[in-house]
């Protein structure tokens, strides 16, 4: 029942420090002195979008196999050994072919186990029943090329993101294979999505000459589609890249003097810029195709060697078109394709509203608690709300001092919170009604109901924390935001409730010594 | 101003015999409860977004909504199967459509996006969601995981905090209870997504709460009184903590009202879902939690010192 001064100023101190740490929540511009923290508003209170992006594991899976099966054939060339028969199948992530004959398995499979691995154990290679042989990558691996591409994503998707001028994007990693991209503002994400829907993978490639490869392309050839059908049908590309679009230094979009159509200028490092004077030296007269995602832009013919390092692409493009290709350029091509798997946007009329009926609730929430609180307990109701007012302080500046993003559930969390804290103090004050009733003195009446409320408070709050944190941890999106402000809400509960008002009735007790309590 | 107590719930000798009502009670219960279940086979939760997949764009018109116009500007881009919903006021439109796979979903929100906002010019387009199959099936998985970690959390809480007999009766209660918001939830046509399964939990929560007390209080009532037979012991325990219980229903009620009343279309459905479990969660400590707890514990609970797990100090 004795709380030192000390104690009482250390208590009133922290309710100050979360006031404090409340203002810079009311205020616009940072005052450069103090720690300058806020809450965040979620998207569903400031409008705007979120996306759930997710990397294609298969084309992953397909690119690597891809390669491996190259380096498969020429290792067996090397090797002497013979194969029939070879396939990639990228759904089950292996590579087969049959050997020459039953004596070269065991070679075959030591050529294989030879080949590089870019991970530890990224593959196994095995006898199958019927005599094939398969290289089967591990699952494992196929996680550890996902998150690398994620990682490489991220940086990717924040240039291209930044280059549409987007203010304050938020990109993360979830899991393995995901990416969440916040929008703030952006409530139509149609553009973004489709920036970020395309790898811009681009490359420079000879076009083989032979018409007899445009129906039958021979090993090393593929046959590749116009990006515009209307400009043709499909051409024979040799796969070998000449030069390779990562080597750009700029790109933009640019009107063509010739023509006045929109086209997209770039310019070469030195390592394009030689490789680009190499190629067009020697192959003055030949068809040169400029290749994006595996489609050919255009395939001018070569009509001089460019030294120069620079570049111009027609493609029929409009003036969003090419500005969106000159800004993927710039920012880089993506590892794997990206795919929006979820999406939700927010106009900003609507999160307006909803910070509306978000703090109309709270308001006259939290003004009904505290008028019941008085109406039923008198003057310890009022310490009861004096803790309250606190209890929302001290959670606000919880909030701010995380940063924590504040969602419409998570307002309605706050509220909840609200109405459950003062249930510690019905519990006091009921128990000191029943002592006072069984004729006790008002001081052991007031201590016993502290003390044997105490277990009851923590059991109480000790169940919604655990569900709460369970909600937090499987939760996504807005649902978060109600657990985190639950979670947090009942730990200053318990601060408030069992440090705060119990120290001002006991305060008050210290200080009037009365014959009766007000219950 | 107000220093003494106006209101009170009832006065400090209330003896009401709630344990005559207890069969009562529990027939109530069990025939809502099995009604609950019949309605969650037959015709079932309405899912929400997050769980179902699909698309949903929530609009506002310039005029009332012309449902047949938008419906036929988007047939003819291609989109039918589209259900329409006003809600709030009359230019206010919810289109739906069913998730189809993952890459059409994503090219349908904004197809249908724009088609909405071009055949009716001056409509604002307040939110365009659009969840595929995969995330939706991910979504559902972990809010039930969460559910079921919470409530084997909360259940493991009861049973080292008392008795095994406290424990089972807490768990029978609070699985009615969750029966009868589930059939709430059918009856009303709430939408079931995560913000709802939150309402669920926080009902847990506060239910389990609320039996805690009573049950804190039996305990401590069987130690003071050896001889009182437990059927009185257990009314008493009920008289004695019903002014906490009603004092604290009606703070969380109060606090839950104006979200059901103001909150808006997402929270509203949560609200009175809360406000349901309130009321329930409360009834269900007099009338259920306490005669099961009776049935489970004559003959059984010890009686006198200190007892069993019961350690802590109760209120």
């Amino acid at each position: 029942m004795y709380y030192s001064r000390l104690k009482l100023a250390s208590v009133l101190g922290v309710c100050l420090l979360g006031l404090l740490l409340c203002l810079p929540n009311g205020m616009r511009k940072p005052l450069p002195s103090i720690p300058w923290r806020q809450i965040h508003l979620g998207l569903d209170l400031r409008g705007g979008s979120y996306l759930l992006m997710q990397v294609d594991l298969q084309s992953l899976t397909h690119d690597r196999l891809q390669t491996l099966s190259e380096n498969t054939r020429d290792a067996l060339l090397n090797a002497h050994l013979g194969y029939q028969n070879i396939a990639v199948d990228a759904a089950k992530g292996t590579i087969s072919f049959m050997p020459r004959s039953a004596a070269e398995t065991e070679a075959d499979i030591a050529a294989l186990n030879a080949l590089p691995r870019a991970v530890p154990n990224e593959f196994s290679v095995s006898k199958r029943e019927d005599g094939s042989i398969a290289l089967v990558l591990a699952p494992e691996s196929i996680r550890t090329r996902a998150r690398e591409a994620v990682t490489q994503s991220i940086e990717i998707v924040r240039r291209r993101i930044d280059g549409t001028g987007a203010v304050d994007p938020e990109i993360t990693r979830q899991g393995d294979d995901r990416i969440v991209v916040e929008l703030p503002g952006i409530s139509d994400p149609e553009r973004i999505k489709a920036l970020l829907g395309t790898t811009a993978k681009m490359s420079f490639h000879l076009v083989d000459a032979n018409p007899l490869h445009a129906t039958y392309p021979p090993q090393g050839v593929s046959l590749l589609p116009m990006a515009d059908p209307a400009e043709g049908g499909p051409l024979p590309v040799f796969d070998h890249v000449d030069v390779d679009g990562s080597d750009l230094t700029n790109a933009g979009a640019v009107i063509d003097q010739q023509s006045g159509k929109w086209a997209v200028s770039f310019s070469f490092d030195s390592i394009g810029t030689h490789a680009f004077a190499a190629v067009s030296q020697a192959n003055v007269g030949k068809r040169f195709a400029i290749v994006l995602d595996n489609k050919i832009i255009e395939a001018p013919v070569i009509m001089s060697p460019i030294t120069g390092g620079n570049g111009q692409i027609t493609g029929g493009f409009d003036a969003q078109k090419a500005t969106d290709l000159a800004l993927m350029l710039r920012a880089g091509a993506l590892p794997a394709p990206l795919s929006v798997i979820e999406q939700r946007s927010i106009g900003p009329s609507l999160g307006a509203d909803s910070i509306r009926a978000g703090m109309i609730s709270l308001g006259v929430g939290f003004i009904m608690v505290v008028a019941f609180m008085v109406l039923f307990y008198g003057r310890f109701g009022w310490y009861a709300d004096f803790a309250l007012l606190a209890n929302l302080v001290l959670m606000v500046a919880i909030l701010s001092l995380f940063e924590a993003t504040l969602t419409l559930p998570g307002m309605a969390g706050m509220l909840l919170t609200l109405g459950m804290a003062v249930d510690a103090n019905i519990l006091i004050n009921e128990r000191i009604r029943e002592e006072i009733a069984r004729g006790r003195t008002p001081l052991a009446a007031m201590q016993t109901g502290f003390e044997k409320a105490t277990s009851t408070i923590i059991d109480s709050n000790a169940t919604a924390l655990l569900a709460h944190v369970m909600l937090f941890v499987f939760g996504t999106g807005p649902v978060r935001g109600f657990a985190l402000t639950i979670t947090i809400g009942i730990v200053t509960t318990l601060f408030t409730t069992l440090l705060l008002s119990r120290m001002l009735m006991a305060r008050w007790y210290a200080r009037t010594r009365p014959t009766s309590l007000p219950v | 101003m107000l220093g003494r107590p106006l209101l009170r719930f009832v006065r400090k000798d209330t003896h009401i015999n709630f344990m005559r009502g207890r069969f009562m009670g529990l027939i109530v219960s069990a025939v809502l409860s099995i009604a609950s279940l019949v309605l969650f086979f037959h015709p079932g939760l309405t899912l929400g977004l997050d769980f179902r997949g699909g698309i949903v764009v929530e609009a506002q018109t310039p005029g009332p909504a012309d449902f047949a116009k938008i419906r036929a500007a988007l047939a003819e881009h291609g989109v039918s199967h589209a259900s329409f919903q006003s809600f709030g006021a009359a230019n206010d439109v919810l289109i739906r459509l069913d998730a189809g796979s993952e890459q059409d979903t994503q090219t349908i929100v904004d197809k249908v996006r724009h088609t909405v906002a071009e055949s009716l010019p001056g409509t604002t387009i307040l939110r365009a969601d659009a969840v595929g199959a995969s995330v939706s099936a991910e979504l559902f998985r972990n809010g039930m995981l969460a559910l079921a970690l919470s409530l084997a959390m909360i259940l493991g809480y009861i049973w080292f905090r008392f008795e095994w007999e406290f424990a089972l009766s807490a768990v029978i209660t609070l699985v009615l209870d969750l029966t009868k918001t589930v059939g709430f939830l059918v009856l009303t046509g709430f939408e079931f997504d995560l913000v709802m399964v939150a309402a669920i939990l926080t009902i847990l929560g506060y239910s389990t709460n609320d039996k805690v007390v009573v049950y804190d209080r039996v305990r401590e009532n069987l130690r003071k009184y050896r001889t009182m037979p437990l059927i009185d012991l257990i009314n008493l325990s009920i008289n004695e903590t019903l002014n906490r219980t009603l004092g604290t229903s009606s703070t969380v009620f109060l606090a839950s009202l104006p979200l059901a009343l103001w909150g808006g279309a997402t929270l509203s459905g949560f609200a009175w879902t809360m406000l349901f479990g309130i009321v329930v969660g409360t009834s269900s400590s007099i009338f259920i939690a306490a005669p099961l707890l009776l049935f489970m514990g004559e003959g059984r609970l010890k009686r006198g010192a200190k007892s069993g797990k019961a350690t802590a100090p109760s209120a």
